[in-house]
């Protein structure tokens, strides 16, 4: 039993014996049940195996039209970005000696794209993209990583087949002590 | 006591710590020494203004004095391609002790800060759990808390120090995305117990309220172990920049995966590797591959005065003083040097220092008008000594910048300005 859960429990048994409410405060279950159905519309997380991946799609041809509308202010035209934190094309993590680290050269999956895009972009009006205009705008960004082609149809069966360049570029170290 | 029974015990004037408490030293600018014995002439105490009128009356909600309105937190200017993103950094040069008030603990933000109706926020947790449950802030008062110091540092504090060339700074530009304070909540596993953790699960996934939805995996067991959901901070509801009404508080680990306005809990088989996750927030090593999920914190010390931008206006004693900790431990030890890391003297800390908190140390040091270089050198409970810029920059390279841990300099020159330099 960790030093936290001894704690806990002995903080429960004191307030247990002072205000006598028995075992109750301890195993007390003040969450109110939900469905996974009812989250569907609060639950944003897309992962690299598909699950999140909503129902749309289109291609980056499509996706040009909402970033030049939507991204470019940050991102410029070609995704050169206005800064090294806004640059999304180009890059390469070997041969450079301070590599260009962007969606293309450093970003390990493309689900990454998915689920940043439709949870906070575009930074002046999160979430007011469509699924399909995710979709789309994620296309026409690997499409100028020349990740995929731009009549590809992205949806999410195609996501799903998207390899990124640096895929094998990173360590787990969430063990590391 | 005259100067010449100061114990001398490193190079360049730094004195034994135990003569901090006899010196009765005040900080910057005192000198003490010789002057202590001898009456000024000039100066003839009368009874001051405010000692014959009547003050203030009490108040529902407090200030602080006006003669310290200069403390405040550095907020770089706001963005329009950035709206919200930002930090403001504590200032670490005119704090004293280890908590740090809650106006001035450090910020981080990626899309600003929401404001939130309690009464209208709601915290899942769902995925792989025997029964997904939505919990009310109301709901989450009733359980029992725990009340714990900890410090929290931004993973990019110190990162300028990667950079090539010492940059002109202060201790507050430099080093301020850290502070300490009291967090109270409900330790993480009483919430997770009760939605009954699915053995297939390994990971949780921890999103927030905020306009970037900003999101972070942390391994079941690491939030099984001390992993808090902290509703208080220094006993008050945490504060709106904190992430009001909730935040995840993962002790000793980067800033970030604390994520602030917490409303989803989802576990799940496998990390989402959110954008905070990947594209930052990882360390790209000298042979080009990246560590993921780099959590704790390094041990680390900072000397927050004498610091750099102050400057030294005579000559004499004054208080090295300043702030240490690590993601893995209590702080054991501090050391200080004068003269660029060649002789070490211990400095005073409290003998008892809670585990992934906020450690003070103090030691008195004669500036004798000549170079000085002032450095901290931290150990910390599992014998982790915070190591020196060279061999940190050497062993991680400098592609990214977080996680910096290594020894800093203040170098002091002969007019008393005070920089940060490599040393």
């Amino acid at each position: 039993m960790s030093t936290l859960k001894k704690l806990v429990t002995t903080a429960a048994v004191s307030i247990s014996l002072v205000i006598g409410i028995s075992a109750a405060v301890q195993a007390q279950s003040l969450g109110t049940p939900v469905d996974e159905s009812q989250l569907k519309n609060f639950d944003l997380i897309a992962q690299a195996d598909g699950s999140g991946y909503p129902d749309g799609g289109g291609t980056a041809i499509q996706g040009k039209a909402i970033f030049e509308r939507r991204c470019v202010a940050c991102h410029g035209m070609n995704g050169e970005g206005t800064s090294a934190n806004t640059r999304l094309v180009g890059g390469d993590m070997q041969s450079e000696e301070r590599p260009i680290r962007t969606v293309g050269s450093y970003w390990p999956h493309a689900s990454t794209l998915f689920d940043y895009v439709q949870r906070a972009m575009p930074a002046d009006a999160p979430k007011s993209l469509s699924s399909s205009e995710v979709y789309q705008v994620i296309a026409y960004v690997l499409n100028m990583n020349g990740i995929i082609e731009d009549s590809l149809l992205l949806n999410k069966e195609s996501l799903m087949q998207v390899e990124m360049p640096n895929k094998d570029g990173f360590i787990d170290s969430s063990q590391a002590l | 006591m005259s100067k010449q029974e100061l114990d001398k015990v490193a190079a360049n004037g730094l004195i034994n710590r135990r003569h901090l408490l006899g010196l009765g030293l005040a900080g910057m600018g005192t000198v003490a020494s010789t002057s202590l014995l001898g009456a000024d002439a000039g100066l003839n105490l009368e009874i001051p203004g405010w000692s014959k009128q009547p003050g203030a009356n009490a108040s529902g909600y407090g200030s602080r004095s006006r003669f310290t309105d200069d403390m405040q937190r550095m907020a770089g200017n706001p963005n329009p391609l950035y709206p919200g993103g930002g930090a403001s950094r504590s200032p670490l040069h005119q704090l004293h002790g280890s908590i740090t008030p809650n106006s001035l603990h450090f910020e981080r933000h990626h899309a600003g800060i929401p404001d939130i109706d309690p009464a209208q926020h709601k915290l899942v947790i769902h995925g792989l759990v025997r029964q997904p449950l939505v919990f009310s802030y109301e709901d989450l008062l009733r359980y029992p808390m725990v009340s714990k110091i900890y410090f929290l540092e931004c993973s990019g504090n110190s990162g300028s120090l990667f950079g090539p060339n010492a940059a002109d700074g202060s201790a507050q530009s430099l080093h301020g995305l850290v502070s300490g304070a009291e967090w109270t909540g409900i330790p993480l596993s009483t919430l997770l117990d009760e939605a009954g953790v699915d053995p297939d699960a390994r990971w949780i996934n921890a999103v927030g309220a905020d306009a970037a939805s900003m999101g972070r995996s942390i391994p079941l067991n690491r939030a099984m172990d001390d992993v808090m959901l902290a509703l208080f901070q220094n006993g008050e509801p945490v504060r709106p920049g904190q992430g009001y009404p909730m935040r995840l508080f993962v002790p000793g680990c980067e800033g970030n995966i604390s994520v602030k306005w917490l409303t989803q809990i989802k576990l799940t088989k496998e990390p989402t590797h959110f954008r905070d996750e990947t594209s930052k927030y990882t360390d790209t090593r000298l042979d080009r591959k990246s560590l993921q999920f780099t959590f704790p914190m390094g041990t680390k010390s900072v000397i927050t005065a004498p610091s750099g931008q102050m400057k030294l206006e005579r000559q004499g004693i004054y208080q090295v003083t300043g702030i240490a900790w690590s993601g893995r431990g209590s702080i054991r030890r501090v050391e200080v040097s004068a003269d660029g890391g060649r002789t070490w003297a211990d400095a005073m800390i409290d003998s008892h220092q809670s585990e992934k908190a906020l450690a003070r140390f103090r030691i008195p040091w004669e500036w004798s008008g000549g170079d000085a270089v002032l450095q901290s050198r931290a150990t910390d409970s599992q014998g982790n000594v915070q190591p020196t810029r060279t061999s940190l920059v050497n062993e991680k390279g400098n592609i990214s910048t977080y996680h910096f841990h290594g020894i800093q300099s203040w170098a002091v020159n002969t007019a008393g300005d005070i920089a940060n330099v490599y040393a």
